[in-house]
């Protein structure tokens, strides 16, 4: 059990399943001459603004490049993509400070980039670079077995991974605003991916069946603060925003997430490790062009089987070969890892 | 409120739903007694009475507006008298003039602006603002990653600014930009205001078809 011992912080909400304002003072809060900078509705808010989009693991400038151009939300810089840490092994860490600088210079999207679970000096050098949010992520190297990051602390918001209700909420009460779905990230294989969306949702429905005078035994089941369980049945949703990752290879993964209730997608190895058949780079780059294209358009159109049908057709098949997890021993899964 | 014009008709919203919190728009112009329908092709749009682009990524809506075919008929249409209210990401599409964005912005209102004019997320912020022409206490306004406008033509009316003179909402007839997010607070007084323009435009083309 990684709980971190921090006290509940209980968050508000306006029923429209946004989470409404902690004054400054709370969550790394702050007053400057504009107004009030890091409050929970401001970390919260980006992640609003990210919904119904993709956000794309990149490791260099080039391939940041290519996610704008592709239309991406966000892009996520990473030392290795997930399928490459897992052929690699050793130890992944935070990108190199200048690679992020780098993707910081190459794109005006937000810059999202993952820091080690507990590593909390690595999010003080992403904050300091001016990420705009940390991903503490199982897919690196956990750098504290116990322990998660006590997120109220920043200014910068986290996104943090989930693979049922439990985690999602325990991530949350840790000062997470915003969860994405673990799945198995550089597998290709979306499993896993829709497993942990079905849980999370099914648990959400569960929640709201139960009486007001039962929440306190659901909250101690699910090892999370009974405020968050209240605020989840008011909103029958999770009170930040909640995106699909890991295993996403095609357009029609990323459209079968959203249509799962995926709010928006990250889409890691499954854009930079396709078109890994093409012999050169310059057509390389052009398949994963393609691809990352037809992802967006496949999560804006999600609902739209004709248009999936169209973006799928407009690509190569070239989507990236993947490993399926059924195949693979339980401690070569990452998604385990901070729970 | 009902426009005494129209008895018992209900104004019908389109909240632009490519990318981006539309889900929190519509929440509100429901709030407002609006109906409010989540949009995505032109065939849908023409259906409005209004049209709201939401807050998301400018860069990411300019180019689906591209790829699906909807920036040239969607300018016609704004320019032919659709209000249209831009929300951050919405009101850089709205502008004549982005310096900082690498496709065609939908250009309808005269005015420059300025692309995370703020700084990184770690900048974003909140504040009280007072409106021009909204009644009561001022409204909590939330920057996200949110622009300026730098400079507005002689047709724009200025709603709001900040303390340092920065401009964050303005007007130009049926056209409405705010620099800032409405949709993301509990009040619903801009919605409201927005909603209001599209019934005036309403009684505009009345008057004019009678």
């Amino acid at each position: 059990m990684a709980r971190n011992g921090s006290s509940p912080k209980s968050i508000s909400s306006n029923g429209n399943g946004n989470a409404a304002k902690n004054g400054a003072g709370q969550n790394g809060a702050a007053r400057n001459g504009t107004g009030d900078v890091a409050t929970w509705t401001v970390k919260a808010g980006l992640a609003q603004m990210l919904k119904g989009g993709v956000i794309m693991d990149v490791t260099d400038a080039k391939q940041a490049e290519i996610a704008q151009e592709a239309g991406a939300v966000a892009v996520m810089a990473l030392e290795r993509v997930p399928s490459d840490i897992r052929a690699e092994g050793g130890v992944a860490r935070m990108s190199h400070v200048k690679k992020i600088q780098e993707i910081q210079r190459s794109v005006s999207i937000p810059v999202m980039a993952k820091a080690r679970i507990g590593h909390f000096v690595e999010a003080q050098v992403l904050e300091a670079l001016g990420i705009d949010y940390i991903d503490e992520s199982e897919v690196l190297t956990p750098a504290d077995d116990i322990h998660h990051i006590d997120k109220h602390q920043f200014k910068a918001p986290f996104v943090c991974g989930a693979r049922n209700l439990g985690e999602a909420l325990r991530r949350i009460s840790e000062g997470a605003a915003m969860i994405r779905t673990k799945g198995e990230a550089g597998t290709g294989d979306i499993v896993e991916a829709v497993r942990h969306m079905r849980s999370i949702w099914a648990e959400i429905r569960r929640v709201q069946s139960l009486r007001e005078d039962e929440l306190f035994v659901a909250a101690k089941d699910l090892q999370v603060p009974v405020e968050l369980v209240r605020e989840v049945r008011k909103l029958g949703k999770l009170p930040v925003v909640n995106f699909s990752a890991g295993g996403v290879a095609t357009p029609a993964d990323a459209a079968l997430m959203m249509q799962l209730g995926a709010e928006g997608v990250f889409v890691g190895s499954g854009i930079f490790k396709s078109g890994m058949n093409e012999r050169t780079e310059a057509k390389r780059r052009a398949v994963q062009a393609n691809m990352a294209s037809a992802i967006v358009k496949a999560v804006t159109h999600f609902n739209d089987p004709m248009m999936i049908a169209e973006v799928s057709a407009s690509i190569p098949d070239e989507a990236m070969r993947g490993q399926s997890t059924a195949q693979m021993k339980p401690e070569e899964l990452l998604a385990g890892r901070g729970n | 409120m009902p426009s005494t014009d129209h008895p018992g008709t209900q104004l019908r919203i389109g909240v632009l739903a490519l990318q981006g919190d539309f889900a929190e728009h519509l929440a509100m112009l429901r709030a407002n007694g609006v109906d409010a329908v989540e949009v995505r092709t032109l065939a849908q749009i023409d259906g409005c009475d209004g049209l709201v682009i939401p807050g998301g990524e400018s860069t990411t809506i300019a180019r689906l507006l591209i790829a699906f075919d909807m920036l040239e008929p969607l300018r016609e249409r704004i320019r032919n008298g659709l209000p249209t209210w831009g929300t951050c990401a919405g009101a850089i599409l709205l502008a004549t003039d982005v310096p900082a964005l690498d496709r065609e912005p939908i250009g309808v209102m005269d005015m420059t602006v300025d692309r995370n004019a703020f700084g990184t997320q770690i900048q974003s912020f909140e504040a009280d603002l007072d409106i021009a022409g909204m009644e009561g206490p001022p409204l909590r306004a939330i920057f996200i990653r949110a622009p300026v406008i730098r400079r507005v033509g002689k047709a724009v009316e200025v709603l709001a600014t900040l303390a340092d003179g920065r401009i964050v909402a303005a007007r130009q007839g049926h056209l409405l930009a705010t620099s800032f997010h409405p949709e993301l607070t509990n009040d619903a007084r801009m919605h409201g205001y927005f909603a209001e323009m599209c019934r005036e435009q309403l009684d505009a083309e009345a008057r004019a078809a009678s």
